[in-house]
């Protein structure tokens, strides 16, 4: 089936939120080529369980559509038009498992080297649309915290390294009730400016007292999602004809009641949704907490736009030597503290480059410390980047400088 | 950030900025400076080329080759970057001063770990799925070398530690195939059924791939048997079990049995495919940087075992290559060093070092090559036709 073959009935096992949005946009979607199309249902359908920005981009796009004439849109697509799909894709049934097409399309564009044309049609098309629909600024300026190092007493190298180049460097930071202190800033922040899902707590390992102003996402308290995951994708894999890429496409059909989640009914579906793709998308996630960690932050970042995110790392277990794994004696997984502080250090920097990334970031601030410690980089735009303090300060002072 | 993100195994399309042409020869300057000052080599488009140097040092009947794939690709600012310098030092500091590098070796083809190793072995884009497993397309370097030169099987092998790539010694081209391949050896295999009944956690080591936890093809194809262990590599089961449980990775195993090989048997033509460093797909940067650390260390060991070992010593031109980089920090639609998914200018652009017999060393080339230019290159290195290659002879190591 072609886009042009687009009737608004076979919208009726799209969620009544996404059914009602795309049903009133059929006639555009109508001119809009197949290597497009699919991506954009791909969003759509989750209309429903997606986060206040990701809505609200949803509805810009299609509005910008809909208020596009016929030759507007064959210009706007003339470069996905130029890319060839193969018949198999068009047998596909695109319209109620967008996913599924856009995964054997992504092989398609690889396999016939026509991902670079694709990669610049995005581009152009992404620039378009962010000039007549550019995002909205945050009501106030950005706030991230990275929190890193748990459980480790020294270091042999420098941290911070790519970080220090975009703010200060603090070697002299008080760490009493640092934690405490960084959790009741973002709290205050929740409490000032309530959006929601607007500020987020995230731990790598079990999440510390907070107040419920925050939407909290943490490692420890996933434990249980965890090893029924795991234990379906043991189950999986053993099962004959099974690779790769089924155990993929299963693993993006799983909801939360599959990993055990919302039994009470009284869940937040947006929220488990979200948890259940950072487990099932995520690579690593379900075995690594910094892992687990950086990409939660990421994929906050990207899809829930925070106005504020404190992520903290904890130790990840210990990445067995092939020696010890072929030895006899079972020993339970320990931790491993210094590699998760590298770990830690890399996260930061990506949780602050995907903030970066965020509509007002020459307005944003970000600060990373390591807990329990005195070093700290501070950034924010009233504080030169690459300087660096022997002076004694503390997170509260921080944090006042770079807000 | 829109909704273009193919967030499959193989893909994943989204922004970036410049033009891929000028990013890679951004890059490509980047290598030459810093190997020029870091490492004192001189620009090769100021030298003459080798040409006749490596012709005299020993009789085509006599040179070997050994490939090293410096696998799960790295990118450079964890390698020849200033920053990232620090996790190569044997190839710093040993290796490039010996070397004729090559900084902009670009792959255009699928970026998956076999599909792309298939590519490197055949000289053509393959393009089948990374997950299958099925032989290349095209006809491998081993079939036209041993073909054309009319070698034994003993004579073409490969070390790979992935059970996914069993496949690769040999293609399903209607005119080659039929075991005028490799041999391919997978040690992780051998040490599995080296290992059967003892106890052991082999899930973790019987991973195929870093990307899909736990998955483990069937195997099939023209592979290595624990059997032969014995009789052609010298080595028992007993011993081969001992030293396996002193070695950290599967790479450090399969470096061991390379070394036995040469040792052994001494093929002309050796394949050795790494793979420690794929572990970033897990995310653990510590660990990505462990598995290049390691991986430099065994490149200068098989380095040392060529320089010692009589067959080898003096007639042997090793050529080492990523199949290809990691997607860039600055690329939204990836993850940075975790994935190769974006297809981005860095996730393409690799380098590739020669030393050995017939190479100059000490020397710098920046101009863009591909990566499936080297299987034409060693057919006129070794005298053979690589006659359904779509790459290139390397005009300046001939």
């Amino acid at each position: 089936m072609l886009p042009g073959d687009l009737k608004p009935e076979q919208f009726k096992g799209y969620p009544p939120q996404a059914r009602k949005l795309v049903t009133g946009c059929v006639a555009a979607l109508q001119q809009l080529p197949l290597t497009f199309v699919p991506s954009l249902l791909r969003e759509v359908i989750d209309y429903d369980f997606k986060f206040p920005p990701e809505r609200n981009a949803i509805e810009k796009e299609l509005a910008n559509l809909n208020s596009l004439s016929p030759s507007q849109l064959k210009e706007w697509f003339q470069g996905f038009a130029q890319i060839t799909p193969s018949p198999k894709l068009e047998s596909v049934d695109w319209v109620n498992s967008p996913g599924l097409f856009v995964e054997q399309l992504s092989a398609h564009l690889w396999a016939t080297h026509q991902l670079d044309a694709f990669r610049k049609a995005a581009i152009e098309y992404a620039g378009r649309l962010q000039a007549v629909a550019p995002p909205e600024p945050p009501p106030v300026p950005r706030l991230g915290i990275a929190v890193i190092g748990q459980g480790v007493d020294a270091h042999e190298e420098p941290l911070f390294r790519k970080l220090r180049a975009h703010g200060g460097y603090f070697s002299r930071v008080n760490p009493e009730n640092g934690l405490e202190t960084l959790l009741n800033t973002v709290a205050a922040r929740a409490k000032a400016h309530p959006a929601p899902y607007g500020h987020w707590y995230i731990d790598g390992g079990e999440e510390a007292d907070h107040d419920s102003a925050l939407t909290c996402v943490s490692y420890g308290a996933l434990a249980p999602e965890r090893a029924v995951l795991l234990r379906k994708m043991h189950g999986e894999i053993e099962k004959p004809g099974m690779g790769p890429e089924a155990l993929r496409t299963l693993l993006a059909q799983m909801r939360p009641a599959d990993l055990g989640m919302g039994k009470s009914g009284k869940g937040d579906e947006v929220l488990d949704r979200f948890q259940v793709k950072l487990l099932t998308e995520g690579s690593g996630t379900q075995i690594f907490s910094t892992t687990f960690a950086q990409w939660a932050a990421r994929e906050t970042l990207r899809r829930a736009q925070p106005l504020t995110l404190l992520v903290r790392f904890a130790p990840r277990q210990r990445q067995k030597p092939m020696n010890e794994l072929l030895s006899a004696s079972q020993t339970n997984a320990d931790l491993d503290p210094a590699g998760s502080l590298v770990d830690a250090d890399m996260g930061s920097y990506y949780t602050y480059l995907n903030q970066q990334r965020l509509a007002g970031a020459e307005k944003s601030s970000f600060l990373v410390w390591f807990e329990g410690h005195n070093e700290a980089v501070a950034i924010g735009p009233a504080m030169p980047g690459g300087t660096q303090s022997a002076n004694p300060t503390d997170l509260k002072q921080l944090l006042s400088w770079i807000s | 950030m829109t909704h273009f993100s193919l967030q499959t195994g193989r893909g994943r399309a989204a922004a970036a900025a410049c033009s891929p042409r000028e990013l890679a020869r951004q890059l490509a300057c980047t290598r030459r400076d810093f190997l020029r000052t870091a490492a004192g080599l001189a620009l090769g488009s100021t030298m003459l080329a080798p040409s006749a140097m490596a012709r005299a040092l020993a009789p085509r009947k006599k040179r070997k080759v050994v490939v090293i794939t410096f696998g799960g690709g790295a990118r450079d600012q964890e390698t020849f970057a200033p920053e990232g310098q620090e996790n190569i030092p044997h190839l710093m500091r040993e290796l490039i001063p010996q070397s004729a590098f090559f900084t902009q070796v670009v792959n255009r083809g699928i970026l998956g770990h076999y599909v792309a190793t298939a590519s490197l072995v055949t000289g053509v884009y393959e393009t089948f799925n990374n997950f299958a497993a099925v032989p290349p397309a095209n006809p491998t370097v081993f079939e036209y070398f041993r073909k054309d030169l009319r070698r034994p099987p003993s004579d073409a092998w490969v070390v790979a530690p992935s059970n996914g790539f069993n496949r690769i010694g040999e293609s399903n081209h209607p005119s080659y195939g039929g075991g005028s391949g490799a041999t391919v050896i997978l040690p992780k295999h051998l040490l599995t059924a080296a290992m059967s009944g003892a106890s052991g956690d082999f899930d973790h080591l019987l991973r195929d791939n870093y990307e899909t936890p736990f998955y483990a093809p069937e195997l099939g194809g023209r592979e290595f048997e624990l059997e032969q262990l014995e009789n052609l590599l010298k080595l028992s089961v007993n011993d081969f079990k001992t030293h396996a449980r002193t070695l950290s990775s599967p790479d450090e195993l399969s470096v061991y049995i390379a070394r036995q090989l040469m040792k052994q048997v001494a093929p002309s033509l050796l394949w050795i495919t790494m793979h420690d460093i794929d572990i970033a797909h897990a995310g653990a940067y510590s660990l990505y940087i462990d598995g290049i650390r390691r991986t430099d260390r065994l490149c200068a060991e098989i380095w040392q075992a060529i320089q010692t070992e009589p067959e080898y010593a003096g007639n042997t031109t090793l050529f080492i290559l990523p199949d290809f980089g990691r997607d860039a920090d600055d690329d939204s639609g990836g993850n940075g060093f975790q994935h190769h998914r974006t297809g981005d200018t860095l996730s393409r652009t690799t380098w590739m070092m020669a030393l050995g017999a017939g190479v100059r060393p000490g020397v710098v080339f920046d101009r863009a090559m591909e990566s499936t230019d080297l299987v034409p290159t060693l057919g006129s290195m070794l005298d053979f036709s690589a006659a359904l290659a779509q790459g290139k002879p390397i005009p300046e190591l001939l």
